[in-house]
């Protein structure tokens, strides 16, 4: 089963993800926040990663930034989930070295959908 | 609704678009024809199919056929198709055609203009195997409303998110308001314009490439075998068609050929005897 860590600083979003995740066959774990998001991936890499943009501690593209210079953290595919709509965030995310970018509001469909355009299913 | 009122309604559509009406559908009727009921200010479909059968509002007719039409797309839709343009046709086509020619693709229910749009994005990306041949497209519809949203080229936060790679959205869309516009330029070699799959494809002139579909299962297999048959003549002996996943070309045309292990792709059958009549 492939692993993907959910980031999200709601817990309704996080568990909403989650459940779509699970019926897609993945095995999930999640974080609240940047930080926390990157110590867990200095212990295990997981293959995909789904982020929020603003979170407290450190927010989603600083994590992005953090995650690309570790060692093994260019394997995870990272798909951001925000409600960021526009060029500007899309393009930075991009540039930061991100697979797929949601826009929130998402369901299952879209979650699907991204997640095999970045090769993940 | 009554059993006349549904009857005439389904010859109408026979006739006008080459739908079948199956009694199990009839739960589409109250959502799609509602609507057009209020405007015209009746109480309801019933209503509606009841005054339609004593005047001949041919305005009122066509509403109706194109209400009854189910526009369902998205960007890239099936994906495969999209590959096989990409892996199969644009590098025959380069080597069979000659320089300076054009190539042809019809997009023959375009819907919304996500099909035609997938194919311009894939031509301008492979740019360098295409090796300066141009191809045009035409995308038509029987609907109205779909050919005047794909003309426009404007879609919504979910429309693109299906199917459409981020980094296509970037790279060919601009943000207007809450919604997405194509960029212009990707417009340039489409002509978009409404046309019945029912009408004589004599005016269109002759294609490379046909993408038709997701649309025959609408039809019945008379007309379904007769579009099939059309749609050949109306190409190029070399030429490509690509069908929905739920469709085929057995059992109703000896005119194509399924190629082996391409999903959904056609070609159009070599031999002299093939009946294309
Ligand atoms: C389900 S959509 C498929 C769109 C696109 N080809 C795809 O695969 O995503 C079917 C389209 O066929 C169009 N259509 C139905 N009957 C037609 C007819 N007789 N002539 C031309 N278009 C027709 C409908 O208006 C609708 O937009």
């Amino acid at each position: 089963m492939k692993q993907c860590l959910v980031v999200d600083d709601s817990r309704v979003i996080r568990k909403v993800a989650r459940r779509i995740l699970e019926d897609m066959e993945f095995n999930c774990a999640e974080a609240e926040d940047g930080a926390q998001a990157l110590s867990q991936c200095q212990k295990t890499m997981p293959d995909a990663i789904l982020l929020d943009w603003n979170m407290p501690v450190m927010n989603g593209i600083d994590f992005l930034k953090a995650l690309r210079r570790e060692s093994g953290g260019d394997q995870p595919v990272v798909v951001f989930c925000t409600t960021e709509n526009d060029m500007g965030h899309i393009t930075e995310a991009l540039r930061a070295g991100a697979n797929e970018y949601i826009m929130k509001p998402f369901d299952s469909e879209i979650l699907n959908a991204k997640f095999s355009e970045a090769g993940l299913v | 609704m009554q059993t006349e009122n549904f009857q005439f309604l389904a010859d109408l559509l026979m006739k006008k678009s080459g739908h079948l009406l199956a009694p199990e559908k009839g739960y589409l009727l109250d959502s799609r024809l509602g609507p057009i009921a209020r405007k015209e200010g009746v109480d309801s479909v019933d209503e509606l199919v009841r005054s339609m059968r004593t005047r001949n509002d041919e305005r009122l007719n066509w509403a109706i056929t194109e209400a009854m039409t189910t526009n369902e797309t998205f960007f890239f839709r099936d994906r495969t198709p999209f590959d096989l343009f990409k892996a199969e046709v644009i590098p025959h086509l380069v080597e069979n055609r000659r320089p300076g020619v054009k190539a042809r693709i019809w997009c023959a229910a375009a819907s919304a203009g996500q099909e035609p749009y997938s194919l311009a994005m894939i031509l301008r990306e492979e740019r360098t195997a295409l090796r300066g041949m141009q191809m045009d497209i035409l995308a038509s519809d029987i609907s109205e409303k779909v050919i005047e949203k794909a003309k426009a080229g404007i879609y919504s936060q979910f429309e693109v998110q299906r199917g459409l790679p981020v980094q296509l959205l970037v790279k060919y869309f601009q943000k207007d308001g809450d919604m997405w516009k194509v960029d212009p330029s990707l417009r340039q070699n489409i002509a978009f314009r409404t046309f019945n799959l029912l009408e004589s494809f004599r005016t269109l002139g002759t294609f490379d490439v046909v993408f038709c579909r997701n649309v025959l299962i609408y039809f019945n297999q008379e007309t379904k075998r007769d579009i099939l048959n059309r749609i050949a003549e109306r190409m190029a002996p070399d030429g490509f068609l690509f069908l929905g996943a739920a469709e085929t070309v057995l059992g109703l045309s000896d005119a194509f050929e399924p190629v082996a292990g391409k999903r959904g792709l056609y070609r159009r059958k070599q031999m002299a005897q093939a009946k294309v009549a």
